[in-house]
């Protein structure tokens, strides 16, 4: 039913495969981004924070068009552990600038893994 | 409906464009600006698609908190942006071949996505008319009963995420002299005067 709809509105029908696209596209930049900017930790988590974004667009676009609230509630538990996690990724580059004064990532051997 | 149409188009590519700026900026700084910029087209789709309280929190928790944490940490740093950029061209076939592949994958996963006819009655919560109930006020009725542990715990992750910060980056300066006022308030007369009775012609001993 609904692929017959967006095959005859063409392409001002907005459906769900619409926002997949979006969402896949920023998914695959913040991944493009971690390969990219090998040295730059802060850019990294810039990197990691995109994809974060792209699963909370994937997250309220099945919410909306399934009509569904579920996944807007748990959007907002993504976001959470999304600015939690930016808190304490950023505190610990701040401590190993402190010690390293630097923050490439090929400086971070101390625990040899 | 077309101009809906289009704002999608609008929004989502600028949202593609802040995302391409993120990675490919030299300097950190415009990194953090152009993240912003996308998490702002980022909320407008959500706006879109009828998720209007999510939007608002992205923008409130990530462009008011999570990018100025970001915008700190990077002009508090003092990184050398040239160096930072060395290797950049050495990754980017390989960084490129896995995004593109990655992107493939999406592709086939959700290219030929169809809702199954049952997804309707398996709903857990159905969105309601948003003419009778907005969209703030349904999340709030759901998130405050059936998930309200799941409320809870997302409370203390980042009461876990606070503590965690200070403690990481509170230092202790010795070789420092600083003025303790409790210390002072606290001193007491008995603690640091004593009286003594001294026999005349003897001395203190």
């Amino acid at each position: 039913m609904s692929e017959h709809a967006a095959a005859a509105g063409g392409f001002l029908t907005i459906g769900l495969s619409h926002y997949l696209t979006v969402s896949a596209i920023l998914f695959t930049l913040g991944i493009f981004g971690i390969f990219l900017n090998r040295k730059n930790l802060i850019v990294i988590m810039m990197s990691i924070e995109l994809m974060l974004l792209a699963v909370n667009v994937n997250l309220v676009a099945f919410s909306s068009f399934l009509g569904d609230l579920v996944g807007q509630v748990f959007t907002m538990l993504v976001l959470t552990v999304a600015a939690a996690e930016a808190a304490i990724g950023l505190a610990i580059v701040v401590v190993f600038y402190r010690n390293r004064r630097s923050i490439e990532v090929e400086d971070i051997n101390e625990m040899k893994g | 409906m077309i101009i809906a149409s289009l704002a999608f188009y609008l929004f989502s590519f600028m949202a593609v464009v802040g995302a391409l700026n993120v990675i490919f900026q030299r300097n950190p700084v415009h990194s953090v600006l152009w993240l912003i910029f996308t998490f702002f087209n980022a909320a407008a789709l959500f706006v879109l698609l009828g998720a209007e309280f999510v939007a608002m929190i992205l923008v409130v928790v990530y462009v008011g908190a999570v990018a100025v944490l970001f915008l700190f940490v990077v002009m508090m740093l003092d990184i050398n942006v040239i160096m930072l950029r060395e290797g950049f061209l050495k990754y980017l076939p390989v960084g490129a071949l896995i995004g593109v592949i990655l992107l493939i994958e999406l592709a086939v996963v959700f290219g030929g996505w169809t809702m199954a006819p049952q997804a309707e009655q398996l709903r857990v919560f159905p969105t309601p008319n948003p003419g009778i109930v907005t969209n703030t006020e349904a999340l709030g009725r759901i998130l405050y009963t059936d998930y309200a542990y799941l409320f809870q715990v997302s409370g203390l992750v980042l009461l876990v995420a606070m503590i965690g910060a200070i403690v990481l980056t509170l230092r202790r300066r010795t070789g420092v002299r600083k003025q303790k006022i409790s210390d002072q308030v606290a001193r007491d007369s008995q603690d640091t005067v004593t009286l003594v009775q001294v026999p005349s012609g003897k001395g203190l001993s």
